[in-house]
């Protein structure tokens, strides 16, 4: 299967836990992680790339959700002001995952959020502030 | 040798609706079909446009006099401080100008969220904006402190006047050292990660009239939305920079200080502006139409992103320390293609002015001048050209005399 992209929100009495681990261990899982906020004794927050045998991969949501975790599907994320952006284009050069791009040659920004790898480079380096960042509901 | 065509005539046109008006993008497909002649004779106008990051921007205010009177010693709008060493309720407003307790630089990119060029857009867009002004009490003005509201209906004048806009040409930006560097450029990779320019090559007003033959002082043009003029050189005037045989300069050169009406200008075209680890500015919309007086102001306005070269520049160590040297050149067509090759390295560019803006303003102005609206301001006199012997100077250290 192809990746998906999820959201898991640890309660704070369960962020001690090596749950990670047990998705690659158990299940079989491959993971690449995009965000991650943990910290002791406060509610986790992660963003990951999940992906791996279909079966197994619902296994291990479930497990993570038996433990407590809130697994949600990646809503929203970066997102553009098409409003505010000016097509400067400043943040094609810097945008490591080419989401936000040049189409040629009318020279437009385009920003396709299907390759955009949530590291929000582009927040602070747009100089107008078009990009805006939610991750499933939060900024 | 072909013929001539006065403003007077040009302006009759645009009175009558026979103007003919393209912009400098459509020219040149125009030259490449019909040739330099052809078009001379049938085009009488050529519009640019250019949209980026102009740092030398400002407003001077006239906020009208409380009772009892004051004389602003300081005034602040939005917590952003405002010059006041002019008479006693004016004041100007630069847009680089950043709030009092800004935490600046002190965390290492700062953000620089809000500044001169951000209250500006916000009195543009109708915003109120708050105003605070102390004075120390003068026998005329007695007042000491006012805090209020204002928004750009209620002051008297507001006029955007920006000492140095429009650069002609400008610096292709990279970074050889090995780690990220944040400059009026942009964040730049380390070892030449990426390069970063800045003007709307073929499209750019002053690139398309090299020699300032027909962009003066009184030449009328499209400012930030309203109607502005030229009302100066530009600071930083460097006329007699290199220059290809084309003339035009192969590096950043001829500049304008332009004037207008607040008050009639948009959002969309005056833009607060944030540059992490460097500060805050405005990005300004200036088109300014090319009159074609004869074939060679034609042949001016038809150049194209290959003819127009900029020179690569490392930010990391050598425009720091003013060593004059460039790592070669490139063309804004080989900028605009996303690739050049610095020192034998393929290297992804972006630009930092927006070319679809520029367009849009080009385009604007076209339709504005051939709707009847906007007529040629003939200039009363020329900038200085590449034959006034100016060079620029750079600031000497020296004891006291």
């Amino acid at each position: 299967m192809s990746p998906k992209k999820i959201v898991l929100r640890f309660p704070s009495q369960i962020v001690d836990k090596p749950l990670i681990y047990h998705l690659v261990k158990d299940y079989e899982l491959m993971i690449n992680v995009l965000k991650a906020n943990v910290n002791p004794d406060k509610e986790g927050f992660m963003v990951m790339e999940l992906s791996g045998e279909p079966g197994k991969y619902e296994q291990g949501l479930s497990f993570l959700r038996k433990q407590g975790v809130v697994v949600e599907s990646l809503s929203e994320g970066i997102t553009r002001n098409v409003e505010k952006c000016t097509h400067c284009g400043m943040c094609t050069s810097i945008c490591p995952s080419g989401a936000l791009y040049i189409s040629r040659p009318s020279m437009e920004v385009i920003f396709d959020d299907s390759k955009c790898v949530i590291c929000g480079v582009c927040l602070k380096i747009c100089p107008v502030k078009a990009i805006e960042a939610s991750v499933n509901g939060r900024q | 040798m072909g013929f001539k065509r006065t403003y007077s005539e040009i302006n009759e046109k645009i009175k009558t609706g026979k103007v003919v008006v393209v912009t400098a993008e459509e020219v040149i497909g125009m030259v490449e079909e019909k040739g330099i002649e052809n078009v001379a004779r049938e085009v009488d106008i050529v519009t640019t446009g250019t949209f980026g990051p102009m740092c030398s921007s400002g407003a001077f205010f006239n906020f009208g006099h409380p009772k009892p009177r004051i004389k602003m010693h300081k005034v602040w709008m939005n917590g952003v401080p405002a010059y006041t060493g002019i008479a006693a309720v004016d004041a100007y407003l630069g847009c680089n100008e950043l709030p009092e307790h800004d935490p600046l630089n002190s965390n290492h990119p700062g953000e620089f969220r809000y500044g001169g060029g951000h209250v500006i857009e916000d009195l543009v867009a109708g915003k109120t904006v708050k105003f605070e002004a102390s004075g120390y009490g003068t026998d005329c003005y007695p007042r000491r402190k006012i805090e209020t509201y204002i928004t750009l209906e209620d002051v008297n004048e507001a006029f955007l006047f920006n000492p140095r806009n429009a650069y002609q040409n400008y610096n292709v930006a990279v970074n050889v050292s090995d780690k990220m560097i944040y400059t009026y450029m942009g964040a730049l990779k380390p070892g030449v990660g990426n390069a970063h320019y800045c003007s709307a090559g073929q499209l750019s007003p002053l690139l398309n009239d090299p020699l300032y033959r027909t962009i003066g002082i009184g030449t009328r043009i499209f400012l930030g939305g309203g109607t502005g003029y030229v009302a100066w050189n530009g600071t930083q005037h460097n006329p007699c920079a290199a220059r290809g045989e084309n003339g035009v300069p192969t590096g950043g050169a001829g500049t304008i200080a332009v004037v207008g009406d607040l008050k009639q200008m948009k959002p969309q075209w005056l833009r607060g502006t944030s540059f992490l680890g460097y500060g805050v500015t405005l990005t300004v919309g200036i088109g300014i139409p090319i009159p074609i007086l004869d074939e060679e102001m034609l042949k001016f306005t038809a150049v194209k992103d290959e003819d127009i070269v900029a020179p690569v520049v490392d930010y990391s160590y050598d425009y720091p320390n003013a060593t004059g040297k460039t790592l070669g050149s490139v063309t804004y067509a080989q900028l605009k293609s996303g690739v050049i090759e610095v020192n034998g390295k393929a290297v992804p560019t972006a630009p930092i002015s927006s070319y679809i803006k520029a367009r849009e303003i080009a385009d604007t102005l076209k339709h504005s001048i051939t709707a009847g609206e906007f007529l040629l301001g003939e200039p009363v006199q020329n900038l200085p050209s590449a034959d006034s012997g100016i060079s620029l100077k750079g600031l000497q250290e020296k004891k006291a005399p």
